[in-house]
């Protein structure tokens, strides 16, 4: 099998936001980054699929600057074979439509029997990658899977996702993309040998060049475009209510009834 | 560029979800006098006609099928790209449920058009010149959001409960234009089975009105029982918190926060949950929060607009009783 799993570096969760001056974007100074959490499960869902079928290999891709390639590195260590970084300028600040066109490019030039992807990663939440880039390369596509068997024999899958109001149990021809949400498996800390080990895999970098894209028209593909930044409005510090538990809850019903008006 | 705003609407069990309403409603205020539309696909949607055209919905495009009673984001993305690029509509909004956010951005790359995930707020004054705003890092910034380039019409998921519900249009009648549909061969991922939850089981998360969640502070996975029934009396939906979730006492489904879901009921009852950053994303912008904690320092208190400091253990059994008395007509 070769399976390959699309990765995004993004802030830390704990990370403070703040917006930049320009109004449209994020100071990045002193952010602290991480591979985006639900791509972990897709590295983790790459590196037991193979470790169960011999013979695998596990590619990890990611789009981004220079610091990617510490998420990167990470993934390495957790198991996957080989990286691959698609590091060019024209490759940045782009929506899903870049984005998914960059990696269908580069993923166009490998082997793939399964490709696997976080839900949505943390940062922009667009959630549209996997979707867009299933589509690109005219594939099935199944998000939000929680549960993932592989028959690798007659190259098929079969998945499992909560829905609102149920639980879908789809079964799909491979190639095929998925998109992972948390509950899949419980990603793996890499000890310190993986860490060691990971520094002899080879991280291989592709510019616009390199996929036969053309630079200058790439920024084009976006199709959305960040106007401004806000910070979501402050929620102000409503009544504490303290004392004996009938009398605190009487009041808080009175003030639901006649302040909020909402019960 | 084209003309009129539509929105795509997912019956589910033949039944319209409230955001289809919602979406009606919006649709109606941004069309600027041009059609409102709506993509109707599924299988016996005579009430979710009868719905759509109630609540001021124009024309629509009726895909029944007994082949189509379930999702499938293939069938479907091919139905609604081609139907897209054949009339061309100015603006087109889907719900973003499980399905919805899977199925847009496939049609959006079919139809070239850009698409904003996950809207809570529609800020122009018509369809034409759409922005959209949407929270993005966890809810912790908000983007407005506008489309470039010349593709096809400007998409949007939306957010369930966001969005004013619409009104209804007395005297409504909609132009119902009957799709043809033939079951193509060669579908790659097939649904094999929908699992229903047991009868009894609460509200969806993200559609409920009401919530109440229980953290650390509930102790074992049993105590859960109290939330359930503080829930039970106001008709909500329990939801936990990730400590609760990773210490096994609820179903990852129910996890509301940064790896959970993004909630926004009318009343959001945190019972023993600290209100970690983490947690906030996932409910601070529920219309109205009430939190119940012992630690008077908890962060939760920050965002609550009523905020009890006391045990759960002796809080939730009165306050659900009460809630109980007064849901059954007996005053307080």
């Amino acid at each position: 099998m070769n399976i390959i799993a699309c990765i995004k570096q993004v802030p830390d969760t704990e990370t403070v936001i703040k917006i930049d001056s320009t109004g449209r974007d994020i100071e990045t100074q002193g952010i602290k980054y991480v591979v985006n959490p639900y791509d972990e499960f897709a590295v983790e869902e790459a590196v037991r699929i193979k470790e169960k079928n011999a013979g695998s290999t596990v590619t990890v891709i990611s789009i981004g600057p220079a610091r990617v390639k510490d998420a990167l590195k990470t993934c390495l260590a957790m198991g996957a074979d080989k990286a691959l970084h698609l590091c060019d300028d024209a490759f940045l600040n782009g929506d899903a439509h870049l984005v998914a066109n960059v990696l269908a490019s580069a993923i166009r030039t490998l082997p793939h029997d399964l490709i696997l992807v976080g839900k949505q990663a943390i940062d922009d939440d667009s959630a549209q990658v996997g979707s867009a880039l299933a589509s690109l390369l005219d594939l099935p596509f199944v998000s939000v899977i929680n549960r993932l068997e592989i028959t690798a024999e007659s190259k098929k899958a079969r998945v499992q996702r909560d829905i609102e109001g149920g639980v879908e149990v789809i079964e799909s021809s491979l190639p095929a993309v998925f998109s992972c949400q948390k509950g899949l498996n419980e990603p793996r800390y890499p000890s310190l040998k993986d860490i060691m080990m990971a520094k002899k895999k080879e991280i291989k970098e592709m510019k616009a060049s390199d996929l036969s894209l053309d630079a200058a028209s790439l920024q084009g593909l976006s199709r959305t475009r960040v106007v401004k930044m806000e910070y979501p409005p402050k929620r102000k510090e409503g009544i504490k209510l303290e004392g004996d538990v009938n009398e605190v809850v009487q009041k808080l019903l009175h003030l639901l009834r006649e302040e909020a008006k909402i019960l | 560029m084209g003309k009129g705003i539509w929105i795509v609407a997912e019956p589910r069990d033949s039944k319209l979800p409230r955001v289809a309403l919602e979406m009606a409603g919006e649709a109606r205020r941004l069309s600027g006098g041009e059609e409102v539309g709506a993509v109707l696909i599924g299988h016996n949607l005579e009430s979710s006609v009868a719905e759509l055209e109630k609540y001021g919905v124009q024309k629509i495009f009726l895909y029944d099928h007994a082949d189509l009673t379930n999702y499938n984001l293939e069938i479907y993305s091919n139905l609604l790209s081609e139907l897209v690029l054949k009339e061309s509509p100015a603006a087109l909004m889907m719900a973003a449920t499980t399905h919805g956010r899977e199925l847009a951005p496939a049609v959006a790359m079919k139809v070239k058009s850009g698409l904003a995930s996950d809207c809570i707020a529609f800020p122009a004054e018509n369809a034409g010149s759409l922005q959209c705003i949407r929270p993005a890092y966890s809810g912790k910034v908000r983007i407005t959001m506008e489309y470039t380039g010349d593709g096809g019409p400007k998409m949007a998921t939306v957010r369930p409960n966001q969005l004013a519900m619409g009104e209804a249009v007395e005297g409504n009648k909609a132009a119902i234009v009957k799709m043809e549909f033939q079951k193509p061969a060669n579908v790659r991922a097939l649904l094999q089975e929908t699992k229903k939850p047991e009868s009894g089981e609460m509200v969806e998360l993200t559609e409920a009105t009401i919530i109440v969640s229980g953290g650390r502070g509930l102790k074992e996975a049993a105590n859960f029982s109290l939330c359930e029934s503080l829930a039970k009396a106001l008709g909500g939906a329990v939801g936990a918190s990730r400590m609760a979730v990773d210490a096994g006492w609820r179903e990852h489904k129910y996890q509301v926060g940064q790896t959970g879901k993004v909630v926004t009921p009318d009343i959001y009852i945190a019972c023993g949950i600290s209100g970690a950053i983490q947690h906030q994303v996932g409910m601070s912008q529920s219309k109205c929060i009430i939190a119940i904690n012992k630690d008077k320092e908890a962060n939760i208190f920050k965002i609550a607009d009523y905020g009890i400091v006391g045990d759960i253990f002796e809080v939730i059994p009165v306050l659900a009783e009460e809630c109980k008395k007064m849901r059954s007509g007996v005053c307080a």
